[in-house]
């Protein structure tokens, strides 16, 4: 696995535009030795999934911040399913309160990074659960 | 004053002397002190360290008088105090008004009013792209009847309002002025503004529609119809705040913010209106972050900077025309989801450093708001501080008390130096639009949102309970969302079935019909037409959706 170069999807899907913390989690991604698409901002869930699917990604880190994450990000999930591609890895990040972490998990969402979070711990979760690298405080 | 030049070398002895010594001894925190903008801070300041020919009445001059550095007006705050303006809106119209009626009980002086993402891309509510947005952001506007109940109980003629919206604002415009009219108010004493400000949201904020060329027809069409029908508005807030919170730096905001106003001013003038009949009324808008005197020489740069832009370049003649008149919020981006009290004194800094900046309106971020949109506790403390400041403080008495500060003045000098070097830039470029179609801004921007992550990252810069002092008891999933209504989409889609039913349709059709043909024309004013079918009860969406169908959408490239 040490020679295995990640591919991380970083996508906006919803209609929020504020996309600094996304650009800088996609080019903190790349300094960080992956490789890094990213959607740009207005995405709708299938183009999202479309665009992971076709640049074959291990993992999709999703952003929004206007309180759109539960209806949003879950679409995303299953429209991976649908392409049958629901191996790829899907993080949510972006203002989401820990009462959502569990509905979010239920519908397949992988890890959630809300508050108080930044890039870093992505960048860790996924030398650890797709590197397989262990990650020490 | 003592000589220049028996300063300057008083100083470097005491640079060489004292200073060494100590130095030596104690090393300094850092070395060197950099603003974010790249401008180095020397220890000290003096009347040595101003340009050899700075002259007071050629640089600052007089409050209300060219080039308007220390002030827009003769007295300042000793006559009225700026206008404190919250922020506001989610959910039905219903909701917003009463926080809007809550906020002037406060002492509120003018409504700010924040929509939701569908109304600010021109979607109805029963679009499909609505879905999980509607009441979200903000309140959720569908046509000229929710606009009645967003204003019902509200005096259109006393208060101001300012509306932030950009793609689709003629058509919110059109909404208010019908809502006045059908009040039976004149839309001349109306006084307010839109933001429709579209070049910044290609490098910042996003909520473009239309490509450059027909938004940029759209905004001239409305600052030369409020010209002539709406004298007390103010058709544009060309917004600063939006690439500020993108992660640009000071000068990058006044650059690329009047680099943007240069645009606008060029393509009304190109319509042919002369510059002094509209420019009066266009409004700027600025963030105000934390580096205390960074901020307050910023915004005293961008007003002598934007005086000689008008004077020199456009060849104004009325002073109005180049006088700097802006509205200032709080830096977000400096609010923290960690220890979240600590944003009130945040919040209060950056506000300070606005009025001492001579802002024409404020608003005070809620120290909740990296969390949630803010509660009524929250908003209530954000509007007491401005409150404090303005009636406690005492820096409202005087006129730039801050003017002839050595540094102030010196980075003042330097800011605006900068900004006129990203001017002549991108004026090389070919101006604002070919910058942004090249993603010049965009790269700009972005690399410098990066750099301040990584000095935070890294420790280099200090967020109090972020990076450092940081409390490992906190437990930050205590914290709930403020959820809008999950109904409203509901109820807004109920709404418009009634409205789609209980309008006369043939005529909707034909007004759409009509604005489709104006929109075909160029040399057109839009604005007449787009009132029409407001008042028809055409929707936000539709009125949208005919000029998608003749000006197409946009579609940016990704950069990071």
């Amino acid at each position: 696995m040490a020679d295995k170069v990640v591919r991380v999807l970083v996508g906006k899907p919803g209609l929020d535009g504020h996309d600094r913390a996304a650009k800088v989690m996609a080019r903190a991604l790349r300094d960080a030795g992956f490789e890094v698409i990213y959607t740009g901002i207005r995405q709708t869930p299938a183009q999202v999934a479309q665009t992971a699917v076709q640049e074959d990604v291990d993992v999709i880190v999703l952003n929004n911040l206007t309180g759109a994450h539960l209806e949003v990000f879950p679409l995303v999930v299953e429209e991976l399913k649908k392409r049958g591609r629901d191996d790829i890895y899907v993080l949510a990040t972006g203002v989401i309160p820990f009462e959502d972490v569990e509905p979010l998990k239920e519908k397949g969402i992988d890890e959630v990074f809300g508050p108080g979070t930044g890039p870093i711990h992505v960048i860790n979760w996924i030398k650890e659960h797709v590197l397989g690298e262990k990650q020490g405080e | 004053m003592e000589d220049r030049k028996k300063i300057a070398e008083v100083k470097e002895d005491w640079l060489s002397t004292d200073y060494a010594k100590f130095v030596a001894k104690v090393p300094e925190r850092k070395q060197p002190f950099m603003l974010d903008s790249g401008i180095e801070i020397d220890p000290l300041y003096t009347p040595a360290d101003l340009d050899e020919d700075w002259s007071y009445l050629e640089r600052l001059g007089f409050p209300g008088r060219y080039p308007f550095t220390r002030g827009v007006y003769p007295t300042m705050y000793r006559g009225r105090f700026w206008t404190m303006r919250q922020y506001a809106g989610f959910g039905t119209a219903e909701e917003s008004n009463q926080r809007f009626k809550y906020l002037l009980e406060q002492g509120q002086t003018g409504l700010s009013v924040a929509f939701d993402l569908p109304t600010q891309l021109g979607y109805d509510s029963d679009h499909d792209l609505a879905i999980g947005e509607v009441g979200k952001v903000g309140v959720a506007i569908d046509s000229v009847e929710d606009m009645h109940v967003l204003f019902d109980g509200i005096p259109l003629d006393k208060v101001s309002t300012s509306m932030t919206i950009n793609a689709p604002a003629a058509i919110l415009l059109a909404m208010y002025i019908v809502v006045a009219e059908e009040k039976g108010i004149d839309r001349k004493v109306l006084r307010g503004t839109i933001q429709n400000d579209i070049l910044k949201e290609y490098v910042a904020r996003g909520t473009y529609i239309f490509p450059p060329r027909p938004s940029m027809r759209l905004i001239a069409d409305t600052i030369m119809f409020c010209a002539e029908e709406v004298p007390k508005w103010n058709p544009i807030s060309i917004s600063g705040y939006h690439i500020r919170e993108s992660g640009s730096t000071a000068v990058q905001e006044i650059a690329f913010t009047l680099g943007d106003a240069i645009e606008y001013v060029k393509t009304v003038i190109e319509k042919g209106m002369d510059v002094d009949k509209f420019a009066a009324r266009l409004s700027f808008f600025f963030a105000s972050h934390n580096n205390f005197f960074e901020e307050i020489a910023k915004f005293r740069a961008a007003r002598r900077v934007w005086a000689k832009i008008m004077k020199e370049k456009f060849g104004a003649q009325n002073p109005k025309s180049m006088m700097l008149r802006f509205h200032t919020q709080t830096a977000g981006s400096t609010l923290t989801a960690q220890q979240p009290l600590n944003n009130i004194v945040r919040v209060a800094i950056q506000a300070l450093a606005a009025v001492i900046g001579g802002t024409q309106s404020l608003h005070t971020n809620s120290y909740d708001e990296a969390l949630s949109l803010p509660t009524e506790e929250s908003v209530t403390v954000a509007l007491r501080t401005q409150q404090i400041i303005a009636y406690e403080s005492g820096v409202a008495d005087v006129i730039d008390g801050i003017g002839g500060s050595y540094y102030v003045e010196k980075l003042t000098d330097e800011i605006e130096k900068r900004v006129w070097e990203y001017l002549d830039k991108i004026e090389k470029m070919g101006g604002m639009v070919p910058a942004i179609e090249e993603g010049y801004i965009q790269q700009e921007i972005t690399d410098a949102a990066y750099q301040y992550y990584k000095a935070v990252a890294e420790g280099e810069k200090v967020v109090v309970g972020v990076n450092k002092f940081v409390d490992p008891n906190e437990d930050l999933t205590k914290f709930h969302l403020h959820r809008a209504d999950p109904t409203v989409r509901e109820k807004q889609i109920r709404k418009l079935k009634e409205l789609r039913a209980k309008r006369d349709n043939q005529k909707v059709r034909k007004l759409l019909d009509e604005l489709k043909k104006a929109a075909e024309d160029e040399n057109t004013n839009l604005m007449p037409y787009i009132i029409e079918a407001v008042r028809a009860r055409a929707t936000l969406g539709e009125i949208t959706d005919v000029l998608r169908e003749v000006f197409g959408e946009y579609r940016p490239p990704v950069i990071f």
